[in-house]
């Protein structure tokens, strides 16, 4: 099951000998678990809560909110390459430029901190696409908008709402891991691109 | 279901965690689920039992986890890295995980007064030039979109830094983007 190709090393273009290989090599458990995390997300056992192609439709459109990578590239082509994924790249990429925005943002719970609230955008999924992306995806989409934009305004309706939209416990577990490891992913990468440039 | 008392401020008090879906009862736990908890003690914990829904995704975080923070023969003091995982989530706005990594910084740091100011002023607090550094390259790193850059890098290596400590940086702050996402979406903390 163990791919051959690193996919940090891939996306980060770190090649075999190079100084970054080495100093990764030095968290050898890190570099592997890490790999691991991507294959358990993305070539489950068992994928019966969490499909494979909502999964390439969700890390399409998280990674694409993080603006134009090789990050975002790859897992594009991902949902592109899956045979139920493809017909929605459309719909994912409307529904990216409709999602950008800055973050972190939104509110604490009321108190000292609530002078550090700040408001940003709520993002809803388009009405018109609604019918191509079905209701699963509908409430995945906006959740990981919350995700990755605003984590701290997350509350147990959002929980109500994706249990509502068909999402099982341990699918919400899954699909939630999967957002967060994508904003570890994306950021390993820019770090390890942002040194390697800095060095050469 | 327990009575749930959210903390208003950051804190390095210890505080609890409340799941706002089913957990796995303990119970039910199968080896498969042992695995994925890595430590069995791991099983009284509310957090994972509810991420052992999926045990392969929870055994491959978790060990990503222990060598980024714990694998200290080289490189980046324990301290510091404990100070990219609590300013991330300090920016991030996680009270809980901010929590446990102020902790811990001021533990392997002795410097509990400048990690409370961290907590207490936020992000823009001066800590020394050196934890200025790490803190901002790891709130850069947490921005959306990703605003860490060469400055990043540049005023790590004049804080004294090396290439090797400042991977370590860029996994501990990114790691606990991935860290923050859990706890703040499915419960929240109580005190």
């Amino acid at each position: 099951m163990m791919g051959t190709q690193d996919i940090i090393d891939t996306l980060a273009g770190i090649e075999p000998g190079s100084t970054l290989d080495a100093i990764r090599a030095r968290r050898l458990q890190a570099r592997e678990n890490a790999q691991k995390s991507y294959l358990a997300l993305f070539e489950p056992i068992d994928a019966g809560d969490f499909s494979l192609a909502e999964r390439a439709a969700v890390a399409a459109f998280v990674t694409g909110l993080h603006g134009a990578s090789p990050v975002a590239a790859f897992y594009r082509d991902k949902l592109a390459a899956t045979a139920e994924g493809a017909p929605l790249l459309d719909a994912i990429n409307a529904e990216i430029e409709r999602g950008r925005t800055s973050g972190p943002y939104g509110a604490y719970p009321a108190g000292p901190l609530s002078i550090e609230n700040k408001a940003g955008l709520i993002y809803r999924v388009s009405p018109e696409r609604k019918p191509v992306l079905g209701a699963r995806l509908v409430a995945a989409l906006e959740h990981a908008h919350l995700l990755v934009f605003h984590p701290r305004d997350a509350a147990s309706a959002d929980m109500k709402a994706l249990l509502a939209a068909g999402w099982s416990a341990t699918g919400i577990v899954t699909f939630s891991q999967l957002v967060a490891f994508l904003s570890f992913q994306v950021r390993v990468v820019s770090g390890l691109r942002t040194l390697a440039a800095a060095s050469a | 279901m327990s009575t749930v008392n959210p903390p208003v401020v950051f804190t390095q008090d210890e505080l609890g965690w409340v799941s706002w879906i089913d957990p796995l009862p303990e119970a039910e736990l199968t080896e498969r689920h042992y695995a994925g908890l890595v430590d069995r003690a791991r099983a009284k914990s509310e957090y994972f039992r509810l991420l052992v829904r999926d045990p392969e995704v929870l055994e491959a975080r978790t060990k990503t986890d222990k060598d980024i923070f714990y694998n200290v023969a080289d490189g980046l003091p324990r301290a510091e890295r404990e100070l990219a995982a609590a300013a991330t989530s300090r920016y991030n706005g996680c009270i809980y995980c901010a929590s446990v990594h102020a902790r811990f910084a001021s533990t392997y740091s002795k410097r509990r007064d400048d990690v409370q100011r961290l907590l207490d002023e936020g992000i823009k607090a001066d800590l020394g030039e050196r934890w200025n550094a790490v803190v901002k390259a790891s709130v850069a790193l947490a921005a959306t979109p990703i605003a860490f850059g060469p400055d990043n890098i540049a005023e790590l290596r004049r804080a004294g830094l090396d290439d090797a400590e400042i991977v370590d940086v860029v996994n501990g702050a990114s790691f606990f983007n991935w860290a923050n996402r859990l706890m703040l979406s499915l419960g929240e903390p109580s005190k």
